[in-house]
């Protein structure tokens, strides 16, 4: 098991970028209300067929060579049950997948959020030819970080190699996370 | 509390350092940090932020940064290579946070290896 939900995240993100996604959506939805987390990633990657698809809740699915396991998909969905939360994949050959994990924010195991603005980082940095693109919300408002308006404004997408840009954009996401969940106390009474 | 960061900032970072991309993809020297599930689990993405970290403290630009998957030593996690020009590409082992400093300055700057961290080395 892996410790929090950046976590996961990164490790369910670098599937689909491995799958020759061009374009991937992280979207993380924290609703105090329903005390839930729903996190979801499609990405228009390679896809899986149904056979596969069938198998790849199992930890010893992989299509790698250096181990017989593979515990990402095994791992994110475990958590998701541990707090009664829910799981949900799906796939399709050529066309991509979307993984969906829901989490009850009231409950002992929920994993804390960790920090998903160097997961996002981390990923851009990786796979700075995929278009990611990140949404954050909490209680219906959101933060949207796409690539290619960081690519707009950088000029240079070879500039994502630079470490002054990535732990940039690193702070930057965290502001916005920040942002967002102090607006929560103050604004979700209303 | 006012937001200090806009992306206007990039236009501003790329206008201020025009060399910041003599890291390109084919550059030399690189370091790789392993990033898969067991990585992760290590800890790996904290070893690269304070790999980012550092090369931006001391301004190094000519070092390519990447992440890869799982190469099978998992135990050893979190991995990070480091490859010079015409050096054998060095493997450091359970790596973290606070070793990154002395493995860049003495061996990614100085050429010096830091044998006690090796786990492996490729000709």
């Amino acid at each position: 098991m892996l410790e929090d939900l950046s976590q996961y995240i990164l490790d369910i993100a670098e599937n689909s970028a491995k799958a020759k996604a061009k374009k991937v959506l992280i979207e993380l939805a924290v609703d105090n209300r329903n005390k839930s987390i729903v996190l979801r990633v499609s990405d228009d990657g390679c896809g899986m067929d149904e056979e596969f698809l069938r198998k790849v809740e199992d930890p010893f699915t992989t299509t790698r060579k250096e181990r017989k396991v593979g515990l990402g998909i095994p791992f994110l969905k475990q958590a998701a049950l541990a707090c009664e939360g829910f799981f949900d994949i799906k796939s399709k050959k050529e066309e991509g997948t979307v993984i969906e994990a829901g989490f009850r924010k009231d409950h002992i195991d929920c994993p804390p959020l960790g920090d998903v603005a160097a997961t996002i980082a981390t990923l851009i940095m990786g796979w700075p030819e995929c278009r990611w693109i990140f949404r954050y919300s909490v209680d219906g408002n959101s933060f949207i970080l796409d690539l290619d308006d960081l690519i707009d404004h950088l000029g240079d997408r070879e500039l994502l190699k630079s470490p002054k840009v990535v732990l940039w954009i690193k702070d930057y996401i965290q502001e916005n996370i920040d942002l967002l969940n102090q607006k929560k106390g103050g604004e979700d009474i209303a | 509390m006012p937001k200090i960061r806009n992306l206007d900032d990039l236009r501003k970072i790329r206008e201020e350092s025009k060399d910041l991309t003599s890291a390109r993809s084919g550059g030399k020297k690189k370091i790789i940090v392993g990033m898969g599930t067991c990585g992760i689990a290590a800890g790996a993405r904290e070893v690269l932020t304070a790999i980012l970290t550092e090369l931006d403290k001391r301004g190094i630009k000519d070092v390519a940064v990447e992440t890869t998957g799982c190469i099978g030593m998992c135990q050893y996690e979190p991995l990070v290579d480091i490859i010079r020009p015409g050096e054998p590409r060095v493997t450091y082992g359970n790596m973290k946070p606070e070793d990154v400093s002395r493995i860049i300055a003495e061996h990614m700057i100085n050429g010096n290896i830091v044998w006690e961290k090796v786990i492996g080395r490729t000709d």
